[in-house]
């Protein structure tokens, strides 16, 4: 806050990080729009290709042109407010959690608790999926929100203490001092629980792949089965922000930011966000559905003890290197 | 700079009354619920404008959490829907918003006529950094005692909240092997 | 930006919850009432922490707090879910003993 507001108290924290003007958030805005226009293609390209089809790279674009034109549809007694709001606010959400993510040497917003901030975003996904299932009054798309809640229920702390452990490690909550904690040796290959639950995580956030039944064909479209025309298209666009935000994050969290050979820092951010970002589109038709119903277990007695562990070996190494 | 401080944190004091108010004003569950969130929201900047980066952020990550939760709470347990069926879900509601009306007065006049004193030391370089060392250092009681009585709470709630005992699960004489639940669990059962 | 605006900002937030605490019948929103008053709580200790003794130690109260609500609505929404259990019951008038 202190940058933004100009007022007299705490100095960046971390040298390496420049913090450049506000202004730059539009540009900040136009990357994310690239990457999930990108998602989208690649993912069009896939379903294509699982459909036996060839081509599928300019699908995203014929469905956003349809959607376009399309009516909006209305619902009896619908409370529009909420309704646009949650489908609304997610592309907003992960355009804030990008926000903290340094590219290369810049940052936009250089907080000192940038992990805890990506964690109370996508916490606010939560009420905005079930806003969205909420608003249209209609069943479906109502028990699509609470299938989300109870994936949430499962996925959450595990997240949390996935995002612990790079924490400790770095010894900051700032995330350019994370990113900068890695010479020689990412997060990713010395605590690889703590990377496959936050991947988990992203998926679960974006309602992604094996957690997508709160948006499945099982009951009509879940929370968007009442979406339509732009509001559709703004809440998928949506969940491909997210995935890309999830994406972009973890490479100053977990694959040492910007470092690596010839490219400079912040080319390197980008080619290792969209790599991470492909391979979660990829792995959309990978993986079977977790149930809502039963992931609750699995979360609390599998993903929650192992990052438990995971957290507890990185603070013994950390407490023996200082 | 001064000037867009102020009001953007007075902007923020007004949201927070104001989504406060909402919640008793409203007349459905999810906007009650998601008025207090975005007074907690509201809150939660407005800690950051004091620069508590950390309880600042905290707050905001909980409290939304914990109304998403709580939406369900309400859609749950508000027998009567006043959405629906609108009535008058209050009592004595004349005498609470002079209870409420009157506590405002008592605390706006203790507020603007007590001589305040100066600030006294300055704030630590790192307010984070100082925060964690507070609580793992000569605060740590603090926490040793709040863990526990998390732990306490996480029991008693269950024991409050659940009907069916491990006689209901395990069979009479404790002795089934899997746990016989409503609810299947995802752990190979 | 002075303690006197945070302050009075803390208290009619205080106040609003004062009254919904006071006037809501039904058990949940009691407790909306309740989380109303301790939101103010945290912004008037984290004014008071910011313009009158930011000491290194001063955010644990602010942490207590933020801890007190937890606990506070965890044992809430477990009273609840047996009031509505046991005897059906969703509001505080009815609600007059805990037994089984």
């Amino acid at each position: 806050m202190v940058e933004v507001l100009g007022m007299a108290g705490l100095e960046s924290l971390d040298a390496s990080v420049t913090v450049v003007g506000p202004g730059w958030a539009v540009l900040a805005v136009a990357l994310l729009a690239g990457l999930v226009v990108a998602a989208a293609m690649l993912d069009g390209v896939l379903s294509a290709r699982a459909t036996g089809g060839p081509g599928g790279v300019t699908r995203p674009f014929g469905e956003a042109a349809r959607l376009m034109r399309q009516r909006r549809r209305t619902t009896v007694a619908a409370d529009n407010l909420l309704w646009r709001i949650g489908g609304a606010c997610l592309f907003v959400t992960a355009a804030l959690m990008v926000a903290v993510v340094p590219l290369g040497e810049w940052t936009i917003f250089d907080l000192d608790v940038g992990v805890m901030w990506f964690n109370a975003m996508d916490v606010t996904v939560w009420a905005l999926i079930w806003l969205t299932g909420w608003g249209a009054n209609s069943a479906h798309s109502l028990v699509g929100g609470y299938r989300f809640l109870a994936h949430g229920l499962g996925y959450e702390l595990p997240l949390m203490f996935a995002l612990v452990a790079p924490a400790i490690a770095a010894e900051s909550l700032n995330v350019g001092a994370v990113a900068g904690a890695q010479e020689g040796l990412w997060f990713a290959l010395w605590m690889p629980v703590a990377f496959g639950v936050y991947l988990l995580g992203v998926a679960a956030f974006s309602v992604w792949g094996p957690f997508a039944p709160a948006l499945s064909a099982d009951i009509a479209g879940g929370v968007r089965a009442e979406l339509s025309g732009v509001d559709r298209l703004v809440f998928e666009a949506g969940r491909y922000a997210l995935l890309a935000a999830g994406a972009a994050f973890a490479v100053p969290m977990f694959l040492g930011g910007g470092a690596g050979p010839l490219l400079p820092g912040w080319a390197w951010v980008l080619v290792k966000t969209v790599v991470l970002l492909a391979l979660l589109v990829w792995v959309r038709r990978r993986l079977p559905a977790f149930r809502p119903d039963t992931f609750m277990e699995v979360g609390w007695l599998v993903l929650l003890p192992a990052v438990l562990v995971q957290d507890l070996v990185v603070a013994v190494v950390a407490v023996g290197k200082g | 700079m001064r000037v867009i401080t102020d009001i953007g944190f007075w902007g923020l004091g007004v949201v927070a009354v104001a989504a406060g108010a909402a919640v008793f004003y409203v007349d459905s569950m999810a906007r009650a619920t998601y008025a207090l969130a975005v007074s907690f929201i509201a809150v939660g900047v407005q800690v950051l404008f004091l620069q508590q980066n950390y309880v600042g952020v905290v707050t905001i990550l909980m409290m939304v959490m914990e109304m998403a939760i709580m939406a369900v709470y309400m859609v749950m347990f508000m027998g009567m829907n006043p959405a629906l069926v609108p009535m008058s879900m209050v009592h004595s509601n004349k005498a609470a918003l002079g209870v409420a009306a009157a506590t405002f007065l008592f605390l706006a006049a203790g507020i603007l006529l007590v001589d305040w004193p100066e600030r006294t030391g300055s704030p630590p370089p790192d307010v984070t950094r100082a925060l964690g060392e507070a609580l793992m250092g000569p605060k740590m009681l603090v926490m040793a005692v709040i863990s526990p009585v998390m732990v306490a709470t996480i029991v008693a709630a269950v024991v409050l909240a659940a009907h069916r005992t491990r006689y209901d699960r395990f069979g009479d004489d404790l002795k089934r092997h899997t746990p016989d639940d409503a609810q299947p669990g995802g752990v190979g059962r | 930006m002075t303690l006197e605006a945070t302050l009075l900002i803390a208290a009619a937030i205080f106040s609003v919850g004062l009254y919904g605490a006071i006037s809501q019948q039904v058990v949940v929103m009691v407790m909306m009432g309740l989380e109303l008053m301790i939101n103010a709580v945290i912004l008037a200790a984290a004014g008071v922490w910011w313009f009158l003794a930011p000491q290194p130690t001063g955010q644990v109260l602010i942490m207590v707090i933020i801890a007190a609500m937890t606990l506070e609505m965890a044992m809430g929404f477990a009273v609840a879910t047996l009031l509505h259990r046991e005897h059906g019951v969703d509001m505080t008038d009815m609600a007059t003993d805990l037994t089984q």
